[in-house]
């Protein structure tokens, strides 16, 4: 088991499956048909993400250097949390960007339902983002550690 | 009380303890929390006229978004700014088929009437204020240089930063009206000189005038989230008129889609180069060369997701961002040529042209409306994402010159030059 430390973005424990994405995650290209056409396994529609198009996001510890794209992004979040659509956590290597940041802060301000927790963790290292791999178990806990086994 | 480190001044503080209300203080914990993720120590007041807003669209899956406006609405907790909002989803005059308006109307936007009835109660400019491209003339929401914004939509932010010098960063949806809300926003990023700063020099050596939404990909796909400066481009452009303008509009979509640019430095161009020149390039940037081989190398690494990549287009989507009204009339001249050199009257490719409803309003009072219209293209507000963004459109083999649109659904990105030879010869896309 590894251990990497980063900050606490949104607070929260959970234990999932890896999902890994080497480049940027573009939230609107990877979320918008899974909200809109009800697939709650929230599948990567983002056609330029070859590390995630076509994988189960929802549930996952989804693993990243940043999200990229359009501003809706941390809208999107928002409503993937809200909908029970979101990834189990987001665990990024880099300091989170600002798209990614309004829809952790959103959803943790804004919605109480504990089935719209999204832990979420940044400046993991770049070590982590090269020893994580998919269908590893993560564990997050409340003080932005996170194994890796 | 959860205690933070930012400033604030007395007034902020009483907002924060809920002193105006519950919402408020949400509204202001929010914005603080996101401002002190990224070092933020005091908020800035928004000083521009007009907000824009990224969310437009009345998509039932944004429930979500809607409740929380109801909620903002509800406590009196509105926009203190007017605002422009990104385009309408849905016009009659695109070509869409019969299961396609029964979605759209039924389904994806069946929320479209009840959300644009929010926007006009927290504080949208004018019932047409829908485009993307709202800091055009016509739209008449364009910031100077140095005021500080609370924007959204990555083509407009990019561009208000960039060719306008205004400040703003990537603020996302939801974000961009809580700035407003409150009349402030937190200071960091590229609302800070040194955020404002190049981490990458772009040197352009190409044989020629580049293709703006390729080269805005290619760099926008290398430097990420980073400022670069871009030297060897004002070779190309001259200076800052409307051509310029245009280039820089579509340039800019592509850095800010395929990558997170949100201010890019033109050198000769735009207006911090200009004033402050390399003293903007931060000691040890990288530099990226771009050449034709480069640009040929972006290009042929698009993956195309139609089904039958031999498939003749049935739709091609020009203007995502919006068009400027110096694209509808050159536009308009080369489609002319186009299919006179064809030997054809009108478009062999079903095609739409997309621009603000009030440059819609100026064309059409121009001798090339008229021109335009017998071509046979369609002139059209609407989003020519939403459009794309459902099953039955994503079946369709539609083009574009838009490495936005290329990015966020299954349209197939061809240049300028290849669009036009489509759209006026016909012929099957390979």
């Amino acid at each position: 088991m590894k251990q990497f430390k980063g900050r606490v973005v949104a607070p929260g424990t959970v234990t999932a499956p890896a999902l890994v994405s080497h480049g940027g995650l573009n939230t609107l290209a990877s979320f918008q048909k899974a909200l809109q056409f009800g697939d709650k396994n929230a599948t990567c529609g983002d056609q330029n993400n070859p590390d995630l198009y076509g994988k189960q996001m929802a549930g996952k510890a989804l693993c990243l250097p940043r999200t990229i794209g359009s501003t809706t992004g941390g809208l999107v979040l928002y409503c993937a949390c809200s909908m029970g659509r979101q990834p189990a956590c987001m665990l990024f290597s880099e300091p989170i960007d600002s798209l990614a940041a309004a829809g952790a802060v959103l959803a943790d301000v804004w919605l109480d339902d504990a089935a719209a927790a999204m832990p979420v963790v940044d400046s993991l290292g770049e070590e982590f983002l090269s020893c994580v791999k998919d269908g590893m178990t993560v564990t997050v806990r409340e003080n932005g550690l996170v194994e890796v086994d | 009380m959860t205690q933070y480190n930012m400033k604030l001044t007395a007034e902020q503080q009483a907002i924060l303890n809920g002193e105006k209300g519950e919402t408020l203080a949400k509204v202001m914990e929010t914005l603080v929390r996101y401002g002190e993720l990224f070092g933020a120590q005091s908020m800035v007041p928004v000083t521009s006229r007009y907000n824009h807003l990224v969310t437009s669209f009345g998509l039932k899956a944004l429930g979500p978004v809607y409740r929380l406006m109801d909620q903002l609405i509800g406590t009196g907790a509105v926009s203190a700014q007017q605002f422009s909002a990104d385009p309408r989803p849905l016009d009659k005059n695109v070509p869409s088929s019969f299961l396609q308006n029964i979605v759209f109307d039924h389904f994806m936007y069946s929320r479209q009437a009840d959300y644009e009835a929010q926007l006009q109660k927290l504080g949208l400019m004018d019932q047409d204020a829908f485009t993307c491209a709202c800091y055009m003339d016509e739209v008449g929401n364009t910031p100077a240089q140095g005021e500080v914004l609370s924007w959204s939509e990555s083509s407009a932010v990019v561009y208000a930063n960039s060719v306008l010098g205004a400040r703003c960063n990537r603020n996302s949806g939801i974000i961009d009206l809580m700035g407003s809300v409150v009349g402030c926003v937190p200071c960091f990023g590229l609302l800070t000189d040194e955020g404002r700063r190049a981490k990458w020099i772009v040197e352009i050596r190409t044989s020629k005038k580049p293709e703006a939404q390729l080269l805005g990909s290619a760099i926008g796909m290398k430097v990420m989230e980073d400022v670069p400066y871009i030297v060897g481009l004002d070779r190309w452009l001259g200076t800052l008129d409307d051509t310029a303008k245009t280039y820089l509009k579509d340039f800019g979509a592509a850095t800010a889609s395929n990558g997170a640019v949100g201010l890019y430095h033109v050198e000769g161009i735009t207006p911090e180069a200009v004033q402050q020149g390399r003293a903007l390039i931060e000691p040890g940037a990288q530099t990226y060369v771009i050449d034709d081989a480069e640009l040929q190398r972006v290009y042929d690494s698009y993956p195309v997701v139609w089904k039958n990549k031999a498939a003749k287009p049935k739709l091609c989507f020009m203007g995502c961002p919006h068009m400027s009204f110096e694209q509808l009339t050159s536009w308009t001249e080369k489609v002319e040529a186009g299919l006179q050199a064809a030997g054809r009257s009108r478009v062999a490719i079903p095609t739409v042209f997309t621009a603000a409803p009030a440059v819609i309003r100026r064309f059409e009072g121009t001798p090339w409306a008229a021109r335009l219209k017998a071509t046979g293209v369609v002139l059209s507000y609407i989003c020519p994402l939403m459009y794309m963004n459902n099953p039955l459109s994503t079946a369709m083999p539609v083009i574009t010159s838009s490495n936005k649109l290329r990015t966020y659904t299954s349209a197939r990105y061809y240049t300028d030059d290849e669009i036009l030879e489509q759209i006026t010869k016909g012929g099957n896309a390979q």
